[in-house]
């Protein structure tokens, strides 16, 4: 059909490459955070437990997700929790991309990151928030953390909070263990956590 | 999961087609502005867009209003801006050493300004007449006239499009 090929001719005629998008999308993302209507922004970052997604508000990190949890599903459901309005944008991500670095080249010890709590709530944002008095290199016991939050008795819950910990790495879930020294359920798969244990052992 | 996918699906989706649809519609060195523009207004109105609501042609529908807003600066800037004769009709273009694509973006950007949306919303973005109808005004056979007239004018006007024309010809008369 001769429309057919005029769709083709058209679309040849005004060309669209992917060098074109990359600049004109950077250039979005950076207008829309200065209109402040980028509610998330995102980027992934190669680790040695695999590529994590890294995830901000204007408040701070919101979510750390490994790439077992799938991404794409970790980012629509921060589009339904939080807000649609998500862009890859490297440029929110540059201070917790970098201590990430630091911290798998073995250099840092703890986060100094602005973090946005939203989603957790209640015991379990209570749990989360002392795990960084676990300090690098030790573990705890779920019992321990419990006790941590003020609840020593609520071991079964302190145990869900870890296993839903939006920020993983940074929030150092990873250091809590079962008392009995069997390494315990984790996002990132029970070979993520034996690596950030074994790295920080070194 | 039942509520709207990130914002940075839609661009990916459809950033290639707006794109092209704005080159179409005002050139080259406008096309950048309008699509910065375009995406910017559409995310910042992305969480009333209704559910199911047809994507493309809310972008084109936005494209087509920053077109008109760029289109209107310009031509009120002191710079001399190339004349579109009323009629469409245009001089041949293919001169040696001149692509056929070229060819064919000047004589898309020489069409009068409805004959250019109709051709590009319906061709390059894939919109129906009567969905473009809603954008530019007018009924679907305005818009769909608007269209066959502007692929009558290029066709005078694109060596590429004659070179398929007898076989396209053969399709829609035969």
């Amino acid at each position: 059909m001769f429309t057919d090929d005029l769709a083709r001719d058209l679309a040849r005629a005004f060309p669209s490459t992917p060098g074109d998008l990359r600049r004109l999308h950077g250039r979005l993302a950076a207008a829309a955070d200065r209109d402040g209507i980028l509610d998330v922004a995102y980027r992934t970052v190669d680790t040695p437990v695999g590529p994590l997604l890294l995830a901000a508000t204007e408040i701070g990190l919101v979510r750390v997700a490994y790439a077992s949890e799938g991404h794409d599903a970790v980012l629509e459901a921060l589009a339904d929790r939080i807000s649609p309005r998500i862009l890859n944008a490297p440029a929110r991500l540059d201070a917790p991309a970098r201590e990430l670095d630091e911290y798998f080249a073995g250099r840092r010890r703890s986060f100094d990151l602005p973090l946005d709590w939203r989603l957790s709530g209640g015991f379990r944002r209570a749990v989360l928030s002392h795990l960084p008095e676990i300090g690098y290199g030790q573990t705890a016991s779920y019992g321990a953390a419990a006790s941590l939050a003020g609840h020593p008795k609520a071991v079964r819950a302190a145990a869900t909070a870890c296993a839903t910990n939006p920020l993983p790495v940074v929030v150092p879930c990873h250091r809590v263990i079962y008392a009995d020294g069997r390494i315990g359920r984790y996002l990132g798969g029970p070979d993520a956590k034996r690596t950030l244990l074994t790295l920080e052992a070194a | 999961m039942t509520g709207k996918q990130p914002f940075e699906a839609i661009v990916a989706a459809h950033g290639t087609t707006v794109l092209r649809v704005c080159r179409a519609v005002l050139g080259p060195v406008n096309a950048d502005d309008a699509w910065s523009d375009t995406f910017l207004s559409a995310m910042k109105a992305y969480s009333d867009l209704p559910e199911g609501a047809n994507v493309e042609a809310w972008l084109v529908t936005i494209a087509h209003r920053k077109a008109i807003d760029i289109t209107r600066a310009a031509a009120r800037r002191p710079v001399p801006v190339a004349q579109t004769p009323d009629d469409g009709a245009v001089p041949a273009t293919g001169s040696p050493g001149h692509s056929l694509d070229a060819d064919l973006a000047d004589a898309v950007a020489r069409l009068p300004a409805k004959q250019k949306q109709a051709v590009a919303y319906h061709y390059l973005a894939g919109l129906p007449y009567a969905e473009i109808a809603a954008i530019v005004g007018g009924t679907a056979d305005t818009v769909r006239r608007a269209a066959a007239d502007g692929i009558a004018n290029l066709r005078r006007v694109y060596p590429g499009a004659a070179g398929t024309r007898t076989k396209g010809e053969a399709c829609v008369h035969g």
